[in-house]
């Protein structure tokens, strides 16, 4: 039996549709909640962001208990930067308990990359033994091998970068998390569909889901800032060109149209399984582009 | 060898200010070839530091300088039992090491550290030191074709590269080369990629319990007790 809703459609064929909310950096809730209530019915499940790019924030186990009381489908990002394996095991806990069962394994930027450069970076598991650490969970043990006062169920997920200049390490990893239990990967951002193509006819070997991840752009400026400072992103030229072409105060729009472009390409080519819609800080427009991909009322 | 820099001369006076007597030791094995605490360095500082308190007067300092050939060792310290009778504190260019072997072995004495120890490295080219050890205490060197990911990949992590890295570099230092891209290739050339396809578990950090001791199998007497 699935343990969610979101499991239950990553078996079911349907073309799935996951986005993303980045939590405040403070107290105050009230946007992120009012995103929640935006995209809840609009998308398969909504992830919220642990800590992202090192920026510390309200955290995404709160994040994913706020969708889940507004009726939302969360996905838990958990990465392995800033806690370690009791840590870990703790919130996953705490997770199932309160009925979030999705999970995405992920390593975790570096602490360099953020807003407290000079905090610990913990990285006592990897994403890999994040993912083997769950499957343990759910026999019935804690990694030290003491017996569980009853056990949790989840729905891992993890990252792959199908466009990685350096492809074959990549592969290699994609390969350790199918086999530590990963059940669907949602991509980092994928700009080139000649990549994700050539990504799909390798791991279509393997019975795992594949999300594509649709970065919106909201300016040629952006791009080339993604390109420079973001871990891992390479923008394809050809897009950066396209939202040069905008006119003034209309690279939103633009990217809005690459992106629903791309969601488009994919699901009517059946590249993969379902796209994972990454808005960075414009979560608002998230509906905008599910609409332009033809994709409005995905959940059913 | 162990690699380390000196620390700013205003904070060297700061720290020696409330001392009359200063005895700067240097050490003559790992901080004399990283330039940080030799002989000539301690020459230098010493030179530096008069002409900086005859600047601005903040007491008046007498120094000696001594450079031992390993201060972590305590034979060598031996030497420097009448000099340190005579002075109010020893500002140590050792590594960190030299200076608690320092306070060691004269609890009554300040033990100043003159230089921040930094990592366990090699000479990349004149003046110029790459950290390789994080003596972990768990080597697994033969699986990662001799590249160490726990020293080299700023997350230590086990089972391949994250995906931030970009043009062959760390996504945390464009000028630094990802690690793990660096064992594939090498590994790739070895035809060993089967070690990176493995599963590598969580590390076992009870290997590195600190403080740590080692005692030879071939020695007699295994020391004072521990702790």
């Amino acid at each position: 039996m699935a343990n969610s809703l979101f499991e239950e459609k990553l078996y079911s064929n349907e073309f799935l549709v996951t986005t993303e909310i980045g939590p405040p950096k403070g107290a105050d809730i009230s946007e992120m909640v009012h995103h929640i209530d935006l995209l809840k019915d609009k998308v398969d499940a909504i992830n919220i962001t642990d800590h992202q790019s090192s920026v510390m924030r309200f955290p995404s186990l709160g994040g994913c208990l706020l969708v889940k009381e507004h009726g939302g489908e969360p996905i838990l990002q958990m990465t392995c930067r800033d806690r370690n394996r009791l840590a870990l095991q703790a919130d996953l806990l705490l997770a199932y308990s309160r009925g979030i069962v999705n999970v995405l394994c992920l390593t975790g930027d570096s602490v360099d990359a953020g807003d407290h450069d000079e905090a610990k970076p913990v990285f006592d598991l990897d994403s890999v033994q994040l993912l083997k650490m769950i499957r343990i969970m759910e026999s019935g043990t804690d990694i030290a091998g003491k017996e569980l006062k009853g056990a949790p169920n989840f729905c891992t997920g993890a990252s792959v970068h199908p466009e990685a200049d350096f492809i074959e390490p990549q592969l290699i990893k994609f390969e350790k998390k199918v086999s530590a239990g990963a059940q669907f990967f949602q991509t980092q951002g994928i700009f080139d569909l000649g990549s994700l193509r050539r990504f799909m006819q390798y791991a279509s070997q393997f019975n795992v889901k594949i999300l594509a991840g649709i970065i919106v752009l909201a300016s040629a400026r952006m791009a080339r800032y993604m390109n420079d400072n973001v871990p891992g992103i390479i923008v394809a030229q050809a897009i950066i060109d396209e939202l040069a072409s905008a006119g003034k105060g209309k690279g939103l729009q633009k990217g809005i149209e690459v992106a629903a472009r791309l969601i488009r390409t994919i699901k009517e080519e059946n590249l993969c399984h379902g796209v994972h819609v990454m808005a960075v800080g414009n979560e608002g427009i998230v509906p905008d582009i599910l609409e332009a991909a033809e994709l409005v009322g995905v959940p059913s | 060898m162990i690699v380390a820099e000196q620390k700013p001369l205003d904070e060297i006076s700061r720290m020696i200010a409330s001392y009359e007597r200063v005895l700067i030791l240097g050490c003559g094995t790992c901080m004399t070839v990283c330039d940080a605490g030799g002989e000539r360095e301690v020459s230098f500082l010493h030179n530096a530091l008069r002409v900086a308190q005859s600047k601005i007067g903040n007491g008046i300092h007498i120094f000696w300088e001594y450079t031992l050939k390993r201060q972590c060792d305590p034979e060598f310290l031996e030497l420097i039992v009448e000099r340190v009778a005579e002075v109010d504190a020893v500002l140590s260019l050792g590594c960190g090491i030299g200076v608690q072997a320092v306070a060691e072995r004269f609890p009554e004495l300040p033990s100043l550290p003159g230089v921040n120890t930094s990592f366990m490295g090699m000479t990349r080219e004149t003046g110029v030191w790459d950290e390789r050890c994080a003596a972990c205490g768990d080597c697994r060197l033969e699986d990662t074709a001799g590249i160490c990911p726990i020293t080299r990949c700023i997350k230590g992590i086990l089972n391949g590269p994250c995906a931030g890295t970009k043009n062959g570099k760390c996504e945390a230092n464009k000028d630094m080369d990802c690690a793990w891209l660096l064992v594939y290739e090498r590994l790739e050339k070895l035809a060993q990629l089967e070690r990176m396809r493995r599963y590598y578990p969580p590390r076992n950090f009870r290997t590195i319990p600190r403080p740590r001791r080692i005692i030879s199998k071939t020695s007699v007497d295994p020391g004072e007790e521990y702790g």
